[in-house]
């Protein structure tokens, strides 16, 4: 997936062009003279020719870790030492460009880079494929995986394996690729290398051995990182002799150039002039440009078999250059690399501007962010009270919230986002539902779309595969809060004396919300989670409706478990109570499942409401306050009797704060 | 009705947040010097030949055409003065003899003009009392707040309930049948016992008018911090409605008329200075932070003006000095607002806005026009709230003790006509 926009600019202005795009003056200072004349041919200056790297010189490899371990700072350290980066105190999260990424110490968009490396006087290509750190792009990282043949799994010498540790190395496991262990911030004080070698070896079976303890940010042993991907990661195995077939593991939108895919040649080469066309949507394309990336776009003649870069061919829309793609020429269709899939919302919430009078502002907004996340779905959608908005989807929970700071930070958006629901499903049963949807299976984002049971065999909802790492202390709270989630224990597992691995599945509502939060609050920080797509379960599902004087308030309709249901109703009363003023007669809140009631709070009524001193002095505010409060009165969503204000819905509705 | 504004305090109360400044040895004849030439400035350019002066820091000027007061209606006239603050018993009776003099030379000062002084117990021995009686000062409100020494302590107050009730003594000795007392409930932790004994204390002592104030813990004082950090309970909203309903039962079984929601009284004792605030009539305000309602006549003017004093007194001082006037904002009040003004303080009493009272601003929609078609109003009447009758539109006994939350349905009622 695409997250970020790709700012030419910005890099320009941080770093000096590493590639001699304007003569040479600009030589690449890494490369000796004369091989660097090799490089480019005189008809065309300034492309490079990329002809002098076959397969067997070439290594793509990814670095995986988890938050914080020092992914991004080995990236800085490897593109300096091999000079596609000067070397200054600058170099910061180099790769990752987003505010949020470097405000929260995640890759959210995987940003490649090209490095040449002589070692034992042979010049190689490395190509760095970054991946986005986080499981809500699992995809992405396994597509991004599946254009190398290896990875560096960085784990951090004091903090030891974490839950996306975990995860992150089961993706390149499965993969079949080859694992280079490092064990990075050996320079820290409370540093125990060996103890993480241990974890290591008893969770992935890597001898001890083999792990390289390095500090990324003093450099420390990190020459040797890049010896070992020379030696250990095997080339691509394919050939520049077959029919062209490259693969999409990402994409970004340029304003001037439009879509920007990033591709892994798996045969033949590519040039400026050819037709090709998409395995996915069909379509036929003429490429304008092709290049590496070192990490900025630097231009080439050609991209051969094994090579990793970009191509630039006219494509409008991100979702042209959808991510697992097959890109092949035109007449020469080959068989597209497996593993597609198309970007699978798991988690929705609905997005209403603060001011409707914001509306189109942030529908606009919007369009430009999507333009380059094309994972992100939207639906309009509206709301009684919270007025005209849409209702997205999201890959994670991560996702929504990194969109909704880009949102803030990149278009200075404001925006009501409401807790996050996840997207079940029916197995109808009545015949005529059947026909009506024309399928027996229907999934339901909207309460209001919740079938009956009588006309429903089955109620679905999604599930996810979580792995925690925790130190020990903490299992008895944990394993409390999980059954609490309607959690079923999977695994448990010693990674060490101090450490436990567990895994579970949850029913992915459980965790959308505020489970993470629960459980880094239960175990002061250190226990790690993360998730991956389990699969549909049966679950035992109810639609709950809140009443307002016997009214229902249709966008407090929730679809719920069963078990859950009094819980939340209570608490969802609670709140209205709280959030509702007091009128000039009694309100009654309730939860009811159908037509029982399961929670009820009251909200008396108003007994004595006036102002004691009202003299000459004061009135100017006064007025100014009982005006507003009048036409406050136009905004207020009326159930039945029972005025609501709008800033009652988005105080029960609204996510709670950012983690 | 001019309403001088004393600005100065000896010490703020935990309670207040008026604009009051807590200076020991104000400069009081640079001060007398303001207030006089302010209220001859602004006497003139209402040209209230007719008007009552009050002295909060304003005066109350009294419509010829509108007779609203006890006392025929006299053309260009100051019906009454209320003398306001901050503490105006800390000025001394010289300073309420000069400005008196003032607006008598400006304007005509009816002989039965109300002129009420506000006093504290801290300052209102006998003999300054008399000073002020001598000076013009015909009806005294004392700041009593609690006749309770450990509240009053809470409250701030510099005095004990003893002193307060000797004020109140010497007060109507000198003002019989004048004298006006202020009373405070809902304090943090006060009980509805407590409060009972307290209103049975003031009873006791009390002349024919009574002020009785739910506290208000107003942002940015003393009290509302000690509230909000915890230090003291927040009074929980049915208690203070016990509170209130239990003195309007006790007044009014004891006699007194509860004529606004504050204010009760006996034997017609009623403040003409306030009601005219209630009733819309015109007041001026003259002294730091007063606020004024009145027609710049004097300039040829016809439309009502609302008019803030400079507050902070140094400036305003300066102000005076060289324009005649401490003026700080004025702004024409077009006939909706002067009509959503009259409805928010005309609701407070118990007469209501009566329809000559309407039709005097807005002649043309009458209060059936805008009341009586189905909407708000209608139903507000309907579940028992309000009336609209002959008499005008008003609140029933319940309604007025939820003003607050009818008011924005009636306002938006009227800015839909």
């Amino acid at each position: 997936m695409a997250l970020a926009g790709r700012t030419a600019l910005r890099w320009g202005a941080r770093l000096p062009s590493p590639c001699p795009t304007a003569g040479p003056l600009c030589r690449p200072a890494w490369l000796p003279a004369a091989r660097c004349e090799r490089h480019y041919s005189s008809r065309d200056e300034g492309k490079l020719d990329m002809s002098t790297y076959p397969v067997e010189r070439i290594r793509n490899f990814s670095i995986i870790a988890h938050v914080d371990h020092g992914k991004s700072t080995l990236a800085d350290r490897l593109l300096e030492i091999t000079g596609t980066i000067s070397k200054t105190d600058r170099n910061k999260q180099v790769l990752d460009k987003l505010q949020v990424e470097r405000e929260r110490g995640i890759t959210v968009k995987a940003q490649s880079a090209s490095l040449f490396y002589n070692h034992e006087g042979i010049n190689y290509l490395l190509n760095l494929i970054d991946t986005p750190g986080h499981v809500d792009f699992s995809y992405e990282v396994s597509r991004s995986l599946s254009a190398c043949q290896g990875v560096i799994l960085v784990v951090d010498a004091n903090e030891g394996i974490q839950a996306q540790t975990v995860a992150n190395f089961y993706l390149a496991f499965e993969a079949q690729l080859s694992i280079i262990p490092v064990i990075n911030k050996i320079d820290l004080k409370n540093a125990d290398p060996e103890r993480v070698e241990k974890q290591i070896e008893k969770l992935f079976d890597i001898p001890r051995d083999e792990c390289i303890r390095i500090s990324a940010k003093q450099g420390t042993n990190v020459e040797k990182v890049l010896q070992k991907v020379i030696e250990k990661i095997p080339p691509p195995q394919c050939s520049a002799a077959d029919p062209l077939k490259a693969l999409v593991f990402d994409s970004t939108f340029d304003h001037y150039r439009g879509v920007i895919a990033n591709i892994a040649l798996f045969g033949g080469e590519i040039a400026k002039g050819q037709k090709i066309v998409s395995a996915h949507t069909k379509k036929r394309y003429e490429v304008n440009e092709v290049g590496i990336l070192t990490p900025n776009e630097q231009p080439t003649h050609k991209l051969y078999a094994g090579q990793v870069g970009y191509v630039i061919a006219g494509m409008k829309e991100v979702t042209e250059a959808q991510i697992g793609d097959t890109l092949f020429l035109h007449k020469q269709p080959v068989e597209p690399l497996p593993g597609f899939k198309s970007a699978k919302p798991m988690v929705f919430a609905g997005m209403y501007p603060i001011d409707q009078t914001e509306y189109n502002n942030l529908k606009s907004a919007l369009e430009r962010l999507t333009l380059n996340d094309s994972s992100v779905t939207v639906h309009r959608d509206s709301s009684l009270a919270l007025g005209a908005g849409w209702r997205l989807g999201f890959l994670g929970l991560l996702h929504m919230e990194v969109f909704n700071q880009r949102l803030e930070q990149e278009y200075n958006m404001s925006v009501i986002l409401t807790a996050p629901t996840v997207p079940y499903k029916a197995v109808l049963s009545s015949a005529k539902l059947i026909k009506e949807y024309g399928k027996d299976q229907i999934t339901i984002i909207n309460p209001a779309q919740f079938p009956d049971k009588l006309s429903v065999s089955e109620y679905l909802e999604p599930t996810v595969l979580g792995t925690i790492v925790t130190p020990h202390e903490y299992i008895g709270k944990i394993i409390t809060l999980c059954q609490d989630r309607r959690a079923v224990q999977k695994e448990m597992l010693y990674i060490d004396e101090n450490r436990v691995m567990l895994k579970y599945l949850f029913p992915l509502n459980e965790i959308v919300v505020d489970f993470y939060d629960a459980l880094k609050s239960l175990s002061s920080g250190y226990a790690s989670f993360d998730y991956e797509d389990a699969g549909y379960q049966s679950a035992d599902l109810i639609k709950m409706d809140i009443l307002v004087n016997g009214n229902p308030v249709e966008e407090l309709a929730t679809i719920i478990h069963k078990e859950k249901a009094y819980a939340a109703g209570k608490l969802l009363c609670e709140r209205l109570k709280e959030t509702i003023p007091r009128q000039l007669f009694e309100i009654a809140i309730q939860a009811a499942i159908g037509k029982k009631i399961i929670a009820r709070e009251t909200l008396k009524a108003y007994r004595k409401n006036v102002v004691a001193k009202c003299y000459g002095g004061d009135i100017t505010r006064r007025m100014k306050l009982l005006k507003r409060q009048a036409e406050g009165k136009r905004l207020m969503r009326k159930i039945g009797n029972v005025e609501v204000p709008r800033d009652a819905f988005i105080r029960v509705l609204k996510r709670e704060t950012d983690k | 009705a001019p309403c001088p504004q004393w600005p100065y305090c000896r010490k703020r109360c935990s309670y207040c947040s008026f604009n009051t400044y807590a200076v020991r040895a104000p400069d009081e004849a640079a001060v007398r010097a303001c207030l006089v030439r302010e209220a001859r400035t602004l006497l003139r350019l209402s040209q209230v030949h007719r008007c009552v002066c009050g002295v909060r820091s304003e005066w109350a000027l009294l419509r010829p055409s509108v007779p609203t007061c006890s006392f025929p209606p006299v053309p260009y006239s100051v019906t009454s003065v209320f003398f306001g603050g901050g503490t105006p018993s800390l000025a001394s009776p010289g300073t309420v003899a000069a400005v008196l003099e003032a607006v008598a030379g400006a304007a005509h000062l009816a002989a039965a003009a109300e002129v009420t002084l506000e006093a504290n117990p801290s300052s209102a021995s006998t003999s300054r009392l008399a000073g002020f009686r001598a000076a013009g000062v015909n009806r005294l409100s004392v700041g009593v707040q609690s006749l309770d020494d450990a509240e009053l302590r809470m409250l701030g107050r510099e005095h004990t309930a003893a002193e307060a009730r000797q004020a109140v003594e010497a007060a109507r000795g000198l003002f019989p049948g004048r004298t006006s007392i202020d009373l405070l409930f809902g304090l943090p932790g006060q009980s509805r016992d407590a409060w009972a004994q307290r209103l049975e204390a003031a009873l006791g002592l009390c002349d024919d008018h009574i002020s009785l104030y739910q506290l208000t813990l107003e942002r940015g004082t003393a009290l509302a911090a000690q509230v909000r950090g915890g230090a003291l309970p927040a009074p929980p909203q049915d208690l203070l409605a016990d509170m209130y309903e239990t003195a309007r039962n006790v007044l009014v079984a004891t006699g007194f008329r509860h004529y606004e929601v504050s204010n009760f009284a006996r034997k017609g004792a009623l403040s003409t200075h306030n009601l005219s605030y209630w009733r819309a009539d015109e007041y001026i305000g003259v002294g730091p932070g007063a606020h004024g309602r009145f027609v710049l006549r004097g300039e040829g003017g016809s439309s009502r003006e609302a008019r803030v004093q400079t507050l902070e007194p140094v400036t305003w001082m300066r102000e005076v000095q060289s324009q005649g006037h401490g003026t700080r904002r004025r702004a024409v009040l077009n006939p909706l607002q002067q009509l959503e003004e009259l409805l928010t303080l005309g609701l407070r009493t118990d007469e209501g806005i009566t329809h000559e009272r309407w039709g005097h601003f807005s002649p043309q929609l009458s209060l059936q026009d805008v009341f009586g078609e189905p909407g708000e109003a209608r139903a507000l009447q309907q579940s028992g709230w309000l009336v609209l009758d002959s008499g005008g539109l008003r609140c029933t006994w319940a309604g007025l003790a939820v003003l607050d939350s009818l008011l924005p349905d009636l306002l938006w009622q009227l800015q839909r006509v």
